[in-house]
């Protein structure tokens, strides 16, 4: 296994999926760098470095776009509906706003209203979340939004190697899938399997285990929710960190077979708090484990508000590993 | 056009107070303590100026991610500005916004925009109010030639043309949009302008580095449009002198183009050039106000640094109005 960063992972899952299956196209503003310039193609390997010499080995499969996110998902529909296997780039997820009829209308609805006959496999990727300062327009977690649309799949990667695992299923399965990945993860180093490396959609990954507590978390609170846990465990307080991985489909039967067993439920979602990822899982709990739970489920979740820029109200804005531990605590003191 | 000695000035000092503001951004973000994504405005300031000089509070601009020379053009506080751009408490947008959120609701500044694309069909909205009101107001909406991209565009000149909308759409052709070159995303490259005629609205094209071919386009086009005669676009061929964003290695630029454009393509100069050679000032008053300008900056920059941050507590006021 070879040690690499998030963003490298992905690159090399494109590059392999991309030698493995000429269907596989990939799209988007910048994704090949520098066309158009006198520096030229590949002057720069997308903007987040997720496509680097990706057009130099598979020429016009990469396609670099104009500023037109609605073209982006909508021709990426289209190639999915035409036998091809897009992977489109939306550089931030707050761009979906330009482009969510495509999204929202078309890709994730094609195979259901076209009555089972066609199959849309088309990937999107964006890059999401706060903690880069980068304000109220390029620092959203748009993922309980895109759960709420049925027929699309929700993934978020927080390892390099799940990022391959994905990212691979995602270009090779048959759905709609919105690849999330957030800013502050695509530095973060591991270690990936060499070639094939498949993840199922829908099976949480259980980060620690412990009997005390559930927390339930994805995407960049992961690392957060570690944190919490090594605060709580000096208090030998243990807790389970369940990461969902993916969002749409949800893995019920991880979360409810561990609040059965720890009878209290923590929630740790970076999108904003209503009708929102940890309302849902919430929910489910409520609904499916009530007699287990021996504490009210805590919700720990940014304030309803958009994303602020300044580092002391975005710092005030995130749920940090404090605030998660004194949840924890607060199920605890129960009674 | 005759120009008063006082305007050209005034001019000259907009100009200036840009190229400071935006320069001094630059070696500020070397020490850490401005945090984000910052698009600076610098060698487009005759582009923001040659416009602004002829509006007030009543007309409307709204700008893009590259918005410090449109806010500072308009009128925007400098020293609010800088403090915004530091994230402090009693920033423009009480660090709320940050360098792409600028906005001045009294002054016509309705924001800049992280969005590409967002700007035109707002402006379009500002535009029918300007007309509803009657006041003989104009809304014009900045965009980069990535801009014209944008779905939002055409459907905003589109509407504009329908309502006969005072709306004024500016392409400012840097010819970069991030790190793609018009030559290759835009369909209509060397002639962006040219899509607004598919619209049926007139459209000019004039060089954006000099101040006068600025500001006289914009004369007619501000004639034209405040004359009822419904929305206009104009087209600047302009430079932009730093990276999309602070931070960015440019390896798309071509060798030496920096330096060239620098020297052979630099607003202030030309402008000084201009106005020494023709005797309409002399190099000392231009002196007076580059030592003036100079000050402002520096205080600003000291006061953004001293002013206190927000207080955490304020991370959910304004999200809404209670009554
Ligand atoms: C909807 C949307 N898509 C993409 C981006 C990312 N982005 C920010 S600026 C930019 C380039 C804009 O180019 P242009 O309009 O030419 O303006 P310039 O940067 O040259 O001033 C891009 C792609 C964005 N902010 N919003």
């Amino acid at each position: 296994m070879a040690q690499m960063m998030l963003r490298e992972a992905i690159v090399q899952t494109l590059h392999e999926e991309m030698a493995r299956d000429e269907n596989v196209v990939v799209l988007g503003e910048d994704v090949v760098g520098g066309m158009g310039t006198p520096g030229g193609p590949e002057a720069i390997g997308g903007i987040w470095s997720t496509s680097t010499g990706l057009w130099g080995k598979f020429g016009d499969r990469v396609i670099d776009t104009p500023i037109s996110e609605s073209a982006i998902v909508g021709a990426a529909a289209g190639l999915a509906l035409s036998g091809k296997r897009p992977v489109a780039e939306i550089m931030f997820a707050d761009f979906i706003g330009v482009c969510l009829d495509q999204i929202w209308n078309q890709l994730a609805k094609f195979r259901y209203m076209f009555g089972g006959k066609t199959v849309c496999p088309a990937v999107i990727r964006m890059a999401y979340g706060a903690g880069l300062n980068a304000g109220p327009q390029h620092s959203q977690s748009a993922y309980s939004l895109l759960t709420a649309i049925p027929g699309i799949k929700v993934v978020m990667p927080t390892t390099p190697a799940d990022a391959k695992g994905l990212l691979t299923s995602a270009i090779r399965g048959d759905d709609p899938v919105i690849f999330m990945e957030h800013k502050a993860l695509y530095g973060v180093r591991g270690e990936v399997p060499e070639g094939d490396h498949l993840l199922p959609f829908g099976h949480a990954r259980l980060v620690r285990a412990g009997e005390h507590a559930t927390i339930v978390t994805c995407g960049f609170m992961v690392s957060f929710c570690e944190q919490a846990a090594d605060m709580l465990a000096q208090e030998g307080i243990a807790c389970d960190v369940i990461d969902l991985r993916t969002t749409s489909p949800i893995d019920e039967e991880a979360i409810l077979d561990s609040v059965e067993a720890t009878g209290r439920l923590v929630v740790v979602d970076e999108s904003p708090p209503r009708c929102s990822l940890a309302a849902d899982v919430a929910a489910m709990v409520c609904n499916k484990a009530f007699a287990s739970l021996k504490a009210p489920p805590e919700l720990v979740t940014p304030p309803h508000s958009p994303v602020p820029f300044a580092r002391e109200l975005e710092r005030a804005y995130l749920p940090q590993p404090s605030v998660i531990a004194d949840a924890v605590r607060k199920t605890l003191a129960y009674r | 056009m005759q120009h008063s000695r006082e305007a050209l000035l005034h001019a000259y000092r907009q100009m200036k107070v840009i190229r400071e503001f935006e320069d001094r951004l630059h070696s500020e973000i070397q020490t850490g303590e401005i945090a984000g994504f910052t698009h600076l405005y610098a060698g487009q300031e005759a582009v923001a100026v040659g416009i602004c000089d002829h509006l007030d509070d009543n007309d409307k601009i709204i700008s893009t991610h590259r918005g410090h020379g449109h806010c500072l053009a308009k009128g925007v506080d400098v020293k609010g500005m800088m403090k915004e751009i530091y994230g402090k408490a009693d920033g423009t947008c009480q660090g709320k916004g940050g360098s792409m959120h600028i906005a001045d609701i009294d002054k016509g500044m309705l924001g800049a925009n992280g969005i590409v694309g967002a700007g035109a069909p707002i402006a379009v909205g500002a535009a029918i109010a300007c007309k509803l009101d009657g006041k003989g107001g104009v809304s014009i909406a900045f965009s980069g030639d990535g801009a014209c991209n944008q779905g939002t565009t055409f459907e905003a000149m589109n509407l504009a043309a329908v309502v006969k909308a005072p709306a004024i759409f500016v392409f400012e052709n840097n010819h970069y949009s991030e790190h793609t070159g018009p030559s290759y995303a835009t369909a209509t490259a060397t002639d962006i302008a040219g899509r607004a005629e598919g619209f049926g609205i007139k459209a000019w094209r004039a060089d954006g580095i000099d101040f006068f071919s600025v500001y006289d386009t914009m004369r007619e086009v501000l004639d034209y449009v405040r004359a009822g005669n419904g929305p206009a676009a104009v087209e600047f061929d302009t430079e932009r002198f730093y990276g999309h964003f602070e931070g960015d290695p440019q390896r798309y630029r071509g060798p030496g183009e920096l330096d060239r454009i620098r020297e052979e393509r630099d607003a202030i100069k030309t402008f000084r050039e201009r106005v020494t050679g023709a005797s309409l000032l002399d190099a000392a008053d231009l002196d007076a106000i580059d030592a003036e300008v100079a000050t402002l900056i520096d205080e600003s920059v000291d006061e953004a640094r001293a002013a206190a941050p927000p207080d955490p507590a304020d991370v959910i006021k304004n999200v809404y109005v209670t009554y």
